[in-house]
């Protein structure tokens, strides 16, 4: 995926820059709640957006009832993620995908081999390394990546532990994730920091800093299975870590936000929000995933709305 | 993508370069480009009701449209377009006539209505104002040039809070302000940059209190009042109860002119509101004034940066800039001015400027062309002083009255731009070392409206808020409103508050009280407060009486020097001359201090050195010393009741009386002087907003005749009680008691200068104390010629006061001599927002 950004190689652990850190709740909530209001994509534009929002899509199945024949079509809808005839209407002339598909480390062979089929070169993303609590040894998360990455993933997203966090051993957090960085190999490592669970958006702030820090390529909000998952607050403070790293260092990394996102609304919000904190850059795939699974049919019927004036039936979409 | 490249923002100024950019628009080109589109507002609801109306509006008065032969008109146009909207009236004096005698006639009615009556139309009124939400936000955008998402998502929610809250306070009057009873008709007189917000803020409480409303909207903004005048006859409103006329600002002065009304409220700039407080100095008229404002915005090291820089975008380039309370003052630590102003600079190349109704900008057009200049004016002459100005912005109109955000370093306090309000979209930035001289820059200025400081240490966020002295302080915020706290000004940025329990007393009085009708538009105040100095006089006319021998040893009584108090000490007047004191028979009792302005000058100098640490005590250690003050009272009580027999010749009985009250009254300001402080607001954030009842400063207070000491104590103790420190007038004709006051003060552990005492002719000292611009407030009770000197010279730092206009109370009377009036008076209202939240998720 991101051939042309130079790959963050990290950096040592600055655990002043860390600690010195702080974060108002209040005023990034008032900020959060304006991002909202302060853009309004109408007409082409939003058709537009949308499409720009398919292609940065991580279309994901993380199930325990995953087998090859849902991942196949997974794979296939990955492919043509927007029904042809659409795209046709609006004078779409540019082939479409979305950014990557995101399963299992396990259905990964799966996945390869029905993005073969669908005659794709879509990236492989493999959630591994303990996926979703992160509290399975490090050995094993480890020898996850590397199975993962042997399998053909292009891409590992893993979850950090959250004891190292609320426990503020920062360097404990900085060896994990450099670690897991190394059996990645040249796969691109995104972080999820499940920010739900960390207590505060001050360690949002620092945990993002951290793992960037210990040479992530992605960081990530959520697994999608807390209770909290991509709110636009958390964003806009982990967005903010990204800027802050990337002014110090030279290096951009890309960000994720996953869980929770359903609605082609949201997703403008998203791309706006991008847009506005990091600029056009972090609107590319190479720095900006969508991490979902419903939320494409909601574009898909957004853009038939746009193209016919009529609200479409769900079943008028191909299923994912 | 090479590593150095940055995402900042280069320093230019071409704005050319990144503004109407033409950019494709097919959907394949969009998909690359990722470009913003027009998200337009319709505006074909606002439309409509303009056509209904011919596009040619009226005044609105005693319920019905009201369009009198051979007026001028006055074009709307639409700012961000230049397109005319519709014409308005340009009213005359007889349309003022007409619209008072409406609301006089309805105030009748209206005023005699139950609270819970006039709840209910308030409560209409909001449900009216709700369903025609859109309309409303609509209207007002294109009449203004603000964003439709900032009067649709500020403006008119803050309008509708403002009725519900409102609808409340009547509902609750007879309860909440028992004391205390309608005016009658008010005058408010509001401006263009929030038209139906602050007309809302005047109307609301104005009617809930029970007085009825002739209105008068801005030049540039009308059509959104005359909307609402009609929304409120939709919801029943009684006729004549809320009345607008357009017109000019000589219209609005036939309306502070009138004799028929009796208050005031007005929003708008310094300048005028100082005409407003001359015109209606002496009248008898109630007046409110909100004012400019150059309010600073204070960044500690400790601060979340980057919300501090949305909170930037909140307080300057809100509303264009066009906002009395906003940050237009960047007061930043040092250790974290550059990385600041990096960032800001940043921040600033992604806002988007366009048509106000379109839904994807974040600044909207500049109210009017000539608003603009001015604002080019302050920037140019910036630069041209060796200012650096930084301007960018993400996209702006090529046509149109806009003018880009706009940030001004390398400026000092000495600057012009740094001193005076710009009222448009351009921001200073100064730097400061230490806490203590971030709150001196803060306080550098002749305002004192809004004010904001920046830090996740919360405890040096408080501290910084109770010494900056303005009306609101928002800690990490800036411009938040809402109905349940009070919104205004001190020093020259007004008096009185708009929202909350502290904003019903500009719309009631006192209710033992009539209004003053006092007749004193012939007297010329430029005479006022001169005077010789005394000789000695023909002692066949005058007898001395003090003086005489002591009967039991046939010797001579020694002879009392009353001298004035200054800062603890007593002290010989400056010139010299003493003031002999008669009795009724004639005789002189005694010879006190002729003070001059040199004395003043001193008394205020004493005063206001003594007020940061008057203020700072705890209210429980000065609560003892009133306490203390009313024990050695009651040690001399024989001798004070004595003493205002010799001078005024009444009975000893009365006397008696006279003093005990004064007793009782000391131990009342006592009682109250730790339990008053303030309390929290209810208002719709999430967090605690906390009112504050400051002290006021320097009072400067000119005692009445009547009831020498009674009067002196009821005036002087409420004053101190709140922390003001006091330069005081003791009645001119029996000016005893005041050294007798300076014995007890000096036994009673008053520290000096908290309460200065000067003798003399009382317009004389009066005048030089109006006049000092270092006295926060004046309180006059001397003659009706007197009250309007002070209430008129007052205008020039717009200070507070409150006059008897040559009327008498019964001081014996606790209503009239303890009453709520008097806290009122004596504080200044601060409400400091502290937002909250850290917890989050798990």
């Amino acid at each position: 995926m991101s051939s042309h950004i130079e790959r963050n190689p990290g950096m040592d652990l600055d655990i002043s820059w860390v600690r010195k850190s702080c974060v108002n709740l209040p005023a990034v909530n008032r900020r959060a709640e304006t991002l909202k209001t302060r853009r309004s994509i109408k007409k082409q534009w939003q058709a537009a957006w949308l499409l720009r929002a398919v292609s940065c899509l991580d279309l994901t199945t993380l199930s325990g009832d995953d087998t090859s024949g849902n991942v196949a079509r997974l794979c296939f809808k990955a492919q043509s993620p927007v029904r042809q005839d659409l795209l046709k209407s609006m004078g779409f002339d540019k082939e479409i995908t979305v950014g990557a598909v995101c399963v299992y480390s396990t259905r990964v062979p799966d996945a390869v081999k029905s993005l073969k089929d669908a005659g794709s070169n879509i990236p492989i993303a493999s959630v591994a390394a303990g996926f979703p609590a992160g509290q399975t040894p490090l050995k094993q998360r480890l020898e996850e990546i590397e199975m993962a990455v042997s399998y053909g993933a292009k891409e590992i997203d893993i979850v950090i532990s959250r004891a190292y966090v609320l426990d503020g051993d920062w360097q404990a957090l900085y060896d994990e994730v450099k670690a897991c960085r190394k059996a990645c190999g040249d796969a691109h490592l995104k972080t999820i920091i499940a920010t739900g669970e960390l207590g505060s958006l001050v360690n949002v702030y620092r945990a993002s800093l951290v793992c960037m820090m210990a040479g992530s390529d992605f960081i990530k909000t959520s697994t999608g299975k807390e209770s909290v998952n991509a709110t636009f607050s958390v964003a806009l403070v982990m967005v903010r870590a990204i800027r802050d790293y990337y002014q110090k260092t030279g290096y951009k990394i890309g960000f994720k936000p996953a869980g929770g996102i359903r609605s082609a609304k949201e997703a403008l919000t998203w791309l706006a929000l991008m847009k506005e904190e990091l600029g056009d850059e972090w609107t590319q795939p190479n720095l900006f995933r969508i991490g979902a699974s419903s939320l494409l049919l909601d574009i898909e019927r957004q853009l038939f709305h746009f193209v016919t004036g009529r609200y479409a039936a769900a079943h008028e979409m191909p299923m994912s | 993508m090479s590593k150095t490249s940055t995402v900042v923002v280069e320093e230019t100024q071409d704005l050319s370069a990144s503004v109407s950019k033409k950019t494709a628009s097919t959907v394949s080109d969009i998909f690359e480009s990722l470009s913003y589109g027009p998200a337009p507002e319709s505006s074909m609801p606002a439309e409509g009701w303009l056509d209904d109306h011919g596009r040619a509006f009226g005044h609105f008065i005693d319920g019905k449209w009201v369009k009198p032969e051979g007026r001028k008109v006055y074009e709307t146009k639409n700012p961000a377009t230049g397109e005319k909207i519709a014409s308005t009236t340009q009213g005359e004096k007889e349309d003022v006539d007409m619209a008072i005698a409406a609301a006089r006639k309805a105030f009748e009615s209206w005023g005699k209505l139950s609270g819970h009556a006039r709840a209910r139309y308030l409560y209409s009124i909001a449900r009216h104002v709700q369903k025609h939400m859109r309309l409303v936000a609509v209207v007002e955008s294109m009449d203004n040039g603000k964003p439709i998402r900032e009067s649709r998502d500020c403006d008119i929610p803050i309008v509708i809070r403002h009725l519900y809250h409102h609808a409340g306070w009547a509902e609750l009057m007879d309860t909440e302000m028992k004391d205390w009873s309608s005016i009658g008709v008010v005058g408010a007189i509001v401006p263009w940059n929030f038209p139906l917000m602050l007309l809302c803020w005047k109307v609301c409480p104005a009617l809930a209190m029970g007085n009825t409303v002739v209105l008068k909207p801005a030049t540039y903004t009308r059509l959104s009042a005359l909307l609402f005048a009609e929304i409120c006859a939709e919801a029943g409103l009684p006729p004549g109860v809320f009345n607008v006329v357009t017109g000019s600002g000589s219209l609005g002065s036939h309306i502070v002119c009138h004799n028929d009304v009796d208050k005031i409220a007005f929003t708008g700039s310094t300048e005028v509101g100082q005409t407003l407080r001359r015109l209606t100095a002496g009248t008898g008229k109630k007046l409110s004034l909100e004012l400019g404002g150059k309010s600073p915005f204070v960044v500690f090291d400790s601060a979340d940066l980057d919300s501090t820089v949305e909170g930037v975008v909140d307080a300057i380039w809100f509303n264009q800039g066009q906002v009395c309370s906003a940050g237009s003052r960047l007061i930043v630590q040092e250790s974290c001015s550059e990385q600041l102003i990096k960032k800001i600079k940043e921040r600033m190349s992604h806002l988007r400027l366009g048509n106000s109704l379109d839904k994807c900008v974040d600044m909207g057009a500049i109210v009017d062309p000539s608003q603009k200049k001015s604002i080019d004016e302050f920037v140019q002459d910036a630069k041209s002083t060796g200012a650096e100005v930084f301007q960018s912005c993400a996209s702006m109109p090529d046509t149109g009255c806009f003018y880009p955000p706009t940030l001004v370093t390398n400026v000092q306090p000495v600057s012009r731009i740094v001193q005076e309000e710009v009222f448009g979209p351009v921001l200073v930035v100064l730097t400061f070392r230490t806490a203590k001289e971030a709150i001196a820059l803060a306080n550098n200025t002749i305002y004192g409206l809004g004010s904001s400081v920046w830090s996740e240490n919360i405890g040096l966020a408080m501290e910084v808020a109770r010494y900056i002295r303005a009306g609101s302080v928002w800690i990490n915020g800036h411009n938040m409103f809402d109905a349940g706290a009070g919104f205004g000004g001190m020093r020259q940025s007004g008096f009185g508050r708009d929202g909350g329990k502290e904003g019903l007393y500009e719309y009631v009085k006192p209710s033992w009280q009539k209004r003053a009708r006092p007749n004193v538009d012939d007297f010329d105040i430029k005479k006022f407060g001169s005077t010789s100095p005394p000789r000695p006089k023909d002692p066949t006319v005058n007898p001395p009486l003090c003086n005489g021998t002591d009967k039991s040893d046939n010797l001579p009584s020694i002879d009392h020097t009353y001298k004035n108090y200054i800062g603890g000490a007593q002290k010989r007047p400056d010139a010299h001359y003493g003031r002999p004191v008669h009795n009724e028979k004639g005789q002189t009792v005694g010879v006190v201090a002729e003070s001059n302005r040199k004395d003043v000058r001193d008394a205020v100098e004493a005063a206001k050195k003594a007020s940061a640490g008057w203020c700072k005590k705890s209210s429980h250690s000065r609560a003892q010393v009133l306490y203390y003050i009313a024990e050695n009272m009651e040690l001399r009580q024989q001798e004070l009741a004595q003493r205002i027999c010799v001078m005024t010749g009444q009975d000893a009985d009365e006397a008696e009386k006279e003093v005990k009250v004064a007793i009782q009254r000391v131990f009342h300001w006592a009682a109250y002087t730790d339990k008053y402080g303030g309390t929290v607001q209810e208002t719709s954030w999430y967090g605690t907003t906390i009112k504050v009842h400051e002290a006021v400063g320097v009072v400067g207070i000119a005692c009445p005749d009547e009831f020498p000491l009674l009067a002196f104590v009821s005036l002087v103790l409420p004053a101190i009680s709140r922390g003001n420190t006091v330069v005081v007038l003791p009645s001119e004709k029996h000016p005893i008691v005041g050294a007798d006051m300076y014995q007890i003060f000096d036994t009673s552990d008053l520290p000096g200068g908290v309460v200065n005492i000067l003798t003399g002719d009382r317009d004389h000292v009066t005048k030089f104390i109006a006049e000092h611009q270092n006295v926060d407030a004046m309180w006059y009770f001397g003659s009706a010629e007197g009250s309007k000197f002070v209430e008129s010279v007052s205008a020039e730092n717009v200070k507070r006061t409150w006059v008897g206009y040559g009327e008498s109370r019964d001081w014996l009377d606790n209503e009239q001599g303890q009453g709520q009036e008097f806290h009122y008076h004596a504080i200044e209202c601060k409400n400091i927002w502290i937002p909250m939240g850290h917890v989050f998720a798990n």
